[in-house]
């Protein structure tokens, strides 16, 4: 649903964007995770080209934005939502005017203009305030006007820039909630940018991983989880690093209540201590890394867990 | 002088003044939007970046903000003439007066559209807004707190000069307490003008002020 290849952004001599690759599956939402400074806002302003990449393409909804002319680039922007961290709200206007600009920006008729603004209100949860204005929201209802607003035009897409940043930890619950049942209920593809694990955990499918401007890692979660030496893995399961000498660190996705370590211990001969290790809750099912130290029969044991499908590393 | 006899010339001096600064107003808020607008939009980061045009703009403001009005009056005489065909009256007055407060306002303009957030502005080009749509529709209502602040500002100006442009026959308040006050002595009648001057001013910004402040919906 949004390709992008090849994107390089340089702002005269800082390179924002230094040849970054994306892929975002329809449907699916898709994080990019990064401390401030790695590039995500220019990654994301370039996806609706409020930046000009300096160099590679943009495709959107299988149209290359990077090649059109100012006006239908305008037309295309009507089909990709975007929402803010601070709201970006007109404080000139009342909620139902918010949302109702796009539609007069789209020149859609005042009729079907308050129809249509009603029900988007509806669906964030907002019926019956659009006359309030800005001003006497709270966070979080700021953030659904602004949802409402992204999604006036019906877009495919959704582009969010750390929209939950500036909310307190139940108000981002909630509009996390609300931007998956969004993705699930009218099959709207997300692209959301932030700096917190905590988002990526609760509602990603995919994820990339940004650093100075390039992207480190990417890929659906839980094949990360997966991969030998992920850094997402290191940061959704802390665990002291480097791992001592010798311990052996078990990543496991799936069923968490399989007694497995009980099951090795019995039937081989070995003695298990755990050194540390944690279970999350993820979007694609709950996932868990275990750090312990085995002596003894350590070779078929470890064979044993890798059959079972559990990635094993063991530091040397 | 008694009452019954200033009364007269307070109220038509007072019209006069009503006239030039009605006037005045309504063509510096033609002229000066627009160019204040240019100013903002023509700037680097802008929604047109022009830089060359915005610099010759920015010097031709700078220019008539730093010319003081008596000179600026005399200077574009000729200027008036060609517009209004006398430099004598009212009309004439008005002339150098739209000419003196156009780069003032167009600066307050500027300064107004300046406090509108980029990220209000980006949210509309990401909307897919034109732009002559985020002018009117996202930088003009956004700023009109600040843009009513202005006008005000601009009015109490107008006002002053107005009193200086009158000396040169058009009449007004100013004249009035210059004509009585300073040339025949009437300092009674100079006492009550300059009172009315600064009843009418007091007037015109508490207006605007309570209305920029019931527009600010922050
Ligand atoms: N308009 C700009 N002009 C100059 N440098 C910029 C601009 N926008 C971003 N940068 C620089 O690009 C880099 C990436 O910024 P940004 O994309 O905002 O990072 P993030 O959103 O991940 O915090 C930073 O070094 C930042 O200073
Ligand atoms: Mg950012």
């Amino acid at each position: 649903m949004i390709k992008v290849s090849g994107l390089r952004k340089l702002y005269g001599d800082t390179v924002a964007l230094d040849g970054v690759d994306l892929h975002v599956r329809e449907g699916e939402i898709h994080g990019v995770l990064g401390r401030s400074g790695a590039g995500k806002s220019t990654l994301l302003r370039c996806v609706n080209l409020l930046e000009r990449p300096t160099e590679g393409t943009v495709t959107v909804a299988g149209q290359e934005l990077t090649a059109l002319p100012g006006r239908e680039l305008n037309l295309a922007r009507r089909r990709i939502g975007m929402i803010h961290q601070h709201f970006a709200l007109l404080s000139s206007r009342t909620v139902a005017g918010n949302v109702a600009f796009p539609l007069e920006v789209m020149g859609v008729p005042r009729a079907e203009r308050r129809r249509r603004v009603a029900e988007l209100l509806d669906l964030v949860g907002l019926g019956g305030r659009g006359g309030d204005h800005p001003h006497q929201l709270s966070g979080g209802q700021k953030q659904r006007v602004g949802i409402a607003r992204a999604l006036a035009g019906d877009p495919a897409v959704l582009l969010s820039d750390e929209a939950t940043s500036a909310l307190d930890p139940a108000t981002t619950r909630s509009i996390l909630d609300l931007l998956k049942r969004l993705n699930a209920e009218l099959g709207l593809t997300i692209l959301l940018i932030t700096h917190e694990m905590n988002v990526v955990k609760s509602v990603c499918d995919s994820v990339a991983i940004m650093a100075a401007g390039r992207v480190e890692e990417s890929g659906r979660i839980a094949d990360l989880i997966r991969t030998p030496g992920s850094r997402l893995t290191k940061e959704i399961f802390p665990l002291p690093d480097p791992a001592p000498p010798g311990s052996v660190t078990l990543t496991f996705t799936g069923d968490p209540q399989r007694p497995l370590v009980s099951e090795v211990a019995r039937k081989f001969d070995v003695e298990i201590s755990i050194l540390g290790g944690s279970v999350e809750e993820l979007p694609g099912g709950s996932a868990g890394r275990l750090r312990v130290a085995v002596s003894g029969e350590t070779g078929p044991a470890l064979a044993y867990l890798r059959e079972r499908g559990l990635l094993v590393e063991v530091a040397s | 002088m008694t009452w019954d006899e200033m009364a007269p010339l307070l109220w038509e001096a007072a019209g006069q003044t009503a006239q030039m600064v009605g006037w005045s107003t309504l063509f510096t808020v033609l002229f000066g939007l627009p160019l204040g607008v240019a100013l903002v939009v023509f700037d680097r980061g802008g929604l047109l970046p022009l830089p060359a045009l915005k610099a010759v703009l920015g010097v031709v403001v700078n220019v008539g903000r730093s010319l003081p009005f008596i000179v600026l009056m005399i200077a574009i005489i000729p200027f008036t003439r060609l517009v209004v065909g006398t430099t004598l009256g009212t009309a004439a007055v008005v002339v150098p007066l739209t000419v003196g407060a156009v780069p003032f306002f167009a600066r307050l303009v500027e300064a107004a559209l300046r406090e509108v957030g980029a990220d209000v502005v980006q949210a509309a080009q990401a909307m897919g807004a034109s732009r002559t749509t985020i002018v009117g529709k996202v930088l003009l209502p956004e700023a009109l707190p600040g843009l009513v602040a202005g006008l005000t500002v601009t009015v109490v100006a107008l006002i002053g000069y107005s009193a200086m442009a009158g000396t040169v026959g058009g009449g007004g308040l100013g004249d009035l307490a210059v004509r009585y006050g300073y040339q025949r002595f009437e300092t009674l009648l100079m006492i009550v003008t300059v009172v009315v001057l600064v009843v009418i001013v007091q007037l015109i910004q508490s207006l605007g002020d309570v209305v920029a402040r019931r527009l600010a919906r922050k």
